[in-house]
């Protein structure tokens, strides 16, 4: 076999590897290694992560004139991966932090997540998944580092140490990194590695500043919708009105007159329907042309959604069991609870957009054996399958270069690859032309997959002792996985783990409880939207049960603490902290505290909030959050992601926090009819106090924003005396 | 003899220069008979209706925001009054809006714009337009209008750029041309001439 | 087409352009300075905004051809500035940015508040920075940041 062919199979193979776990064993986020009660007692599918063994230098560079250039497996888009990773390699290695450069790893095998087996960041897993790794990534260059010394000065290396990018000898020898790195190179990679004790941490544990704060802060910083490359072209598309609608007819007459523009074709868009594609030279001019676009469209045969017709649907759907989640103890028992001890409760959520910053964008060109692309995507396996897959290539034909992305909430983990398919046409069609396909923000405000529309029924008996004897839950709500390749093992007795979770695995002592869901077939296409069914699950969970610490008179945070399962550790101490926190709280007439937790992706949150109502809005003086995420790999990027989580979550309050379709059209377009919270909407200070910790660390990505809408709510039940169950707040 | 001559002479010198001078006020109202109380109140009705319309109270607030659309609803993107009707430092009216309507981007311009002062509110607290009896007598009052009488009112509907705006509003961000005030400026500004030829009477009651 | 001279952060640059293409596209697609982000087009967010003739200004919504000779400033020029670079590096020390992709414009207006106003209020923050979206929601260290910034800045 020449060496070409072997590097083809090897490859093969791993593509092979990557379907088939896909297929049959993968996990793609880490709340499902948390069975959902109803199926205790099936074993969970151990899925091996691959052995890899990882070249070093395929995550570490280092350069003649010392950099250490540290490959990020996954995607910046606001978390702060891109410093955390690089952070904790650096510690291990011994590198003087000042060198480290970052980077956005590339899609390529040796990038994949450990856990999930493809390359990817979701599921608040970048550091929980990749902690490890990296440390022995940095332990096993230093190890390579100082072999080649002590083989150098003909010492042993135990008689060696190292600081800040140089090794040191017994006696008065040392090297640089940068001298060092190509004899280190030639060693062997170490199998095992010793960790270092934390105690001899120099940066995990610290709050270390980002590293892309600068040029983010000077304009010079290259998101994917700043790409720029010669001779290439503009692409927008045209969408139908309605999701899977199709051209029937277009005149491109006008749309051709304008300067600049290339060409106008029909493509295929996502969920079976088709659009017109418009290529310019320049994004204005495509924009024109689109807009002087008269196309027909044959909505015939799509399912037109419509919100109130919906909500009248799923309320009716609400009020009969689905397929169950969780049962335990009597399906009866809440009719023997009179019913002057029993409350009803109907929950509404509407459909999110996830609207990150920067509008969706790909770049694509295709030279017909190849084809390269640049994308800031959180799915860099999947996407770089599809674009394949269009082009007629095998994936790593298709070079694939991981761009900062201004935000994403999961908008950009989507395993239909819609985007990057859409530009991959185009990019055939216009061959050896690097195409950058632009979704506009109404684009992307009315293209769907949204976080599912829910209502919820909860029907809770008390007991004597004011804590819930018996719950009924019932959940109606899109399923996010169905038709996806994780369906056919993680929908499981037709129940979306996704749409329960939150409240199937509630941390709360309920000896009687049924959570069952309904998975309406709806024409809008659906995704997970930060912290996924969590933010639903949560709001409904901590407004009920503050009802009942109410209805019970007992103190918010010590009626959860009868409540929690015993071994709800992070939990309890994230309320301990919480209550030591807001002791001193001393709110004046018209502001009232409100108080939420909630655990998700394994790391555990309480919340306080301090509201007013001003100008008939929630005003959010001051909030504190006591969080419990294992160690604490970089507290400022944790602080720093509950400050802002907490803000990013209220857009379920906010009244413009909603997308309502009617007859099939969505009806908003941009950030005028989907208003997100600006800073008059968010807390003015948050602070944030982390649990002392040495367990492993877990994300904290999602984790601040289920809390929020509920403590609010909360409070805001304090000040009016009413119950808020439908969401976004209208009328306070 | 020649003096009674003389005398009638100028008797009737006086009086043809008294008619003359009475035929020549009457002249020009020459094809306009005099506007009763009546007509004014009906012409004010027809003042108000304009004044009331989006393209007008949108900016006659009594918040610290201005309106936008048909619908009246609050200006997107939190915009604020700020002490001089301008917008604040960092989110002026001149942040978007320009000397002239841009019509590719959607956002409506005319020169300096900004909010009319809350003396000129046309609105409750509550978005709500005032009636009919407050705004006539708000628009009259000299301590709030910019000390304008009735005829400077009625330059200011004929001149005021602002006031042309109304009726050249430009395109929205989707290509549709806003609405116009229910009459044409031509209409409106003989509306307020006669009203003001009135004596600017305003209804009675609330 | 058009053609227009720019005073784009002290130097005269010449584009050729339909009249109609707003400023932000300008600055992006000719003069291929992208700090200045297009976030949505219709000036509700503030991803956009640079400094017109001293007004921060929201420049997907001004055609080139209303420009005129009124100078601009973009995020690629603030830090010539002293404000622009007391904010900047506040922005920095205080680790505003998480994705980054709104922080050009939070710049822009921030420094538009501290040039006007030395000793800004919670509510002048407020006003001032009311029309700036950040979908990750770093508004808590934004206030932060222009709280330092103005005391560098006396």
């Amino acid at each position: 076999m020449t060496s070409h062919s072997k590097t083809l199979s090897l490859n093969r193979r791993t593509f092979l590897r990557v379907s088939s776990v896909a297929a049959g064993g993968l996990v793609v986020s880490l709340y499902f290694d948390r069975s959902v009660r109803g199926q205790e007692g099936q074993p969970q599918p151990q899925s091996q992560p691959p052995q890899k063994v990882y070249p070093p230098d395929a995550f570490i560079r280092i350069t003649s004139d010392g950099n250490i250039v540290i490959q990020v497996n996954r995607l910046e888009f606001g978390q702060g991966v891109h410093t955390a990773l690089p952070m904790v390699l650096a510690d291990e290695l011994d590198a003087e932090w000042s060198h480290v450069v970052a980077e956005l790893a590339p899609a390529s095998d040796v990038y994949k997540d450990p856990l999930f087996g493809i390359q990817m960041v979701g599921g608040s897993g970048s550091i929980a998944h990749s902690f490890q790794q990296y440390r022995e990534l940095g332990a096993k260059t230093r190890a390579m580092l100082v072999a080649a010394a002590a083989s150098k000065w003909n010492v042993s290396p135990a008689q060696c140490r190292t600081e800040a990018s140089v090794v040191f000898g017994p006696g008065a020898q040392k090297a640089s990194y940068a001298e060092l790195a190509s004899d280190a190179a030639r060693q062997p990679v170490p199998q095992k590695v010793q960790l270092k004790n934390p105690s001899e941490f120099r940066l995990i544990g610290k709050p270390v500043r980002r590293l892309d704060s600068k040029p983010k802060c000077n304009g010079s910083t290259k998101f994917g919708l700043d790409l720029d490359l010669p001779g290439m072209k503009v692409a927008v598309v045209a969408h139908p009105p309605v999701f899977g609608g199709k051209v029937k007819s277009f005149d491109d007459k006008e749309a051709r007159a304008i300067d600049g523009v290339r060409d106008v074709f029909q493509i295929p868009v996502n969920v079976g329907g088709t659009g017109v594609a418009v290529v310019a030279d320049k994004f204005w001019p495509a924009k024109q042309a689109r807009d002087l676009l008269k196309i027909e469209w044959d909505l015939s045969g799509v399912q037109a959604a419509d919100t109130s017709e919906l909500l009248t649907h799923y309320r009716q759907l609400a009020t009969t069991t689905g397929n169950v989640a969780v049962t335990r103890g009597d399906e009866k028992a809440l009719e023997k609870i009179p019913t002057t001890n029993r409350i009803v409760a109907d929950f509404e959520f509407p459909y999110l957009a996830h609207a990150p910053m920067e509008p969706l964008n790909t770049t694509v060109r295709f030279d017909g054996d190849r084809a390269e692309t640049w994308a800031g995507s959180q799915f860099q396996t999947f996407d770089q399958m599809a674009i394949a897959e269009v082009l007629g290539l095998t994936p790593e034909r298709v070079t694939f270069h991981t761009e900062m992305a201004g935000g994403g909430f999961g908008r950009r983990a989507v395993t239909d690859s819609h985007i990057q398919r859409e530009a991959a046409v185009i990019a055939k069609r216009m061959r050896g032309t690097p195409v950058k396909l632009i979704w506009t923000r109404e684009d992307d405000v009315q293209g769907g997959y949204y976080r599912p529309m829910h209502v919820h029924r909860v029907e809770v008996g008390v007991g004597p002792d004011g804590l819930p004897a018996a719950w009924r839950h019932v959940v109606v709500g899109q399923s996010i996985l169905a038709g996806t390749p994780f369906a056919s093992f993680l929908i499981k007795n037709g129940v979306d783990g996704t749409a329960v979770e939150g409240a199937a695995d509630a941390p709360y002592v309920i000896p009687n409880f049924h959570v069952s869901v309904h998975h309406p077939t709806v024409n809008v296409p659906v995704l997970w939207w930060r912290s996924v069914g969590h933010t639903h699950t949560a709001f409904v969970m901590e407004t009920l049960v503050d009802e009942l610490a109410t209805r019970a008179k007992m103190d918010p945070i010590t009626y959860r603490r009868k409540l929690l399962k015993p071994d709800s550790h992070k939990l309890r101490r994230t309320l301990d902290l919480l209550e030591t926190k807001t002791a001193n709280w001393r709110l004046p007439r018209g502001r009232a505290k409100g108080i939420a937790c909630h655990e998700c992706f394994d790391t555990g949150v309480a919340c306080a909030v301090d509201v007013s109502i001003e100008n008939k809005r929630p005003k959010i003086y001051r909030a504190t959050v006591a969080v419990d995420c294992g160690m604490a790999v970089n507290p400022l990027t944790i602080e720093s992601q509950f400050q802002a989580g907490l803000g990013f979550g209220l857009i379920q309050l906010v009244s413009g926090g909603a997308i309502t379709l009617k007859n099939g059209r969505v009806e908003q377009r941009n950030f005028d009819g989907y208003t997100p919270p600006y800073i008059i909407d968010a807390p003015v200070d948050v602070d944030v106090h982390i649990v002392p910790s040495t367990d492993a660390p877990t994300g904290c990505g999602e984790p601040p924003v289920p809390v929020i809408s509920p403590a609010v709510v909360n409070a805001l039940a304090k000040l009016t005396g009413k119950r808020y169950r439908t969401l976004p707040l209208v009328n306070i | 003899m020649s003096r009674i001559r003389s005398i009638a002479l100028l008797i009737s010198l006086a009086l043809s220069c008294a008619l003359f001078l009475l035929m020549a006020g009457a002249a020009s109202f020459a094809d306009e008979p005099p506007v009763s109380t009546a007509q004014g109140l009906e012409a004010w009705q027809q003042v108000y209706s304009v004044l009331t319309h989006p393209r007008c109270i949108n900016c006659h607030t009594a918040t610290h925001y201005p309106q936008q659309g048909d619908d009246r609803h609050r200006h997107f993107a939190n915009v604020v009054r700020g002490p001089g009707n301008t917008g604040v430092p960092g989110l002026n009216c001149a942040s978007c809006h320009q000397k002239a309507n841009a019509d590719s981007t959607g956002v409506p311009g005319g020169n300096g714009w900004h909010l009319a002062p809350l003396s000129m509110k046309w609105q409750d607290e509550n978005d709500q337009p005032l009636s009919s009896v407050m705004v006539c007598r708000s628009l009259k009052d000299r301590s709030k209008n910019h000390n304008l009488d009735g005829p400077g009112l009625l330059k200011h509907h004929e001149e005021e750029p602002l006031v042309h705006w109304a009726w050249n509003p430009g395109r929205r961000p989707d290509g549709s041309i806003r609405t116009l005030p229910p009459l044409t400026h031509e209409e409106f500004v003989a509306a307020t001439k006669r009203w003001v030829e009135a004596g600017m009477p305003c209804p009675t009651g609330k | 087409m058009a053609t227009y001279r720019l005073n784009v952060n002290g130097r005269q640059r010449e584009v050729t352009t339909d009249p109609s293409t707003p400023l932000l596209w300008v600055l992006r697609d000719e003069l291929k300075m992208t700090g200045t982000k297009y976030g949505c087009g219709i000036s509700a967010c503030g991803a956009c905004t640079v400094h017109l003739d001293g007004v921060a200004t929201r420049s997907c919504v001004v055609p080139v051809s209303m420009i005129d000779d009124r100078p601009i400033v973009t995020i690629e020029g603030i830090g010539a500035d002293p404000v622009g670079r007391a904010v900047q590096n506040a922005w920095i020390d205080k680790d505003v940015v998480q994705c980054g992709y709104c922080q050009s414009g939070q710049i822009m207006s921030a420094v538009a508040l501290l040039k006007n106003t030395s000793n800004p209020t919670d509510v002048n923050i407020e006003e001032s920075m009311g029309g700036n979206l950040c979908r990750c929601a770093t508004y808590v260290r934004i206030r932060e940041a222009i709280k330092s910034a103005a005391k560098q800045v006396k």
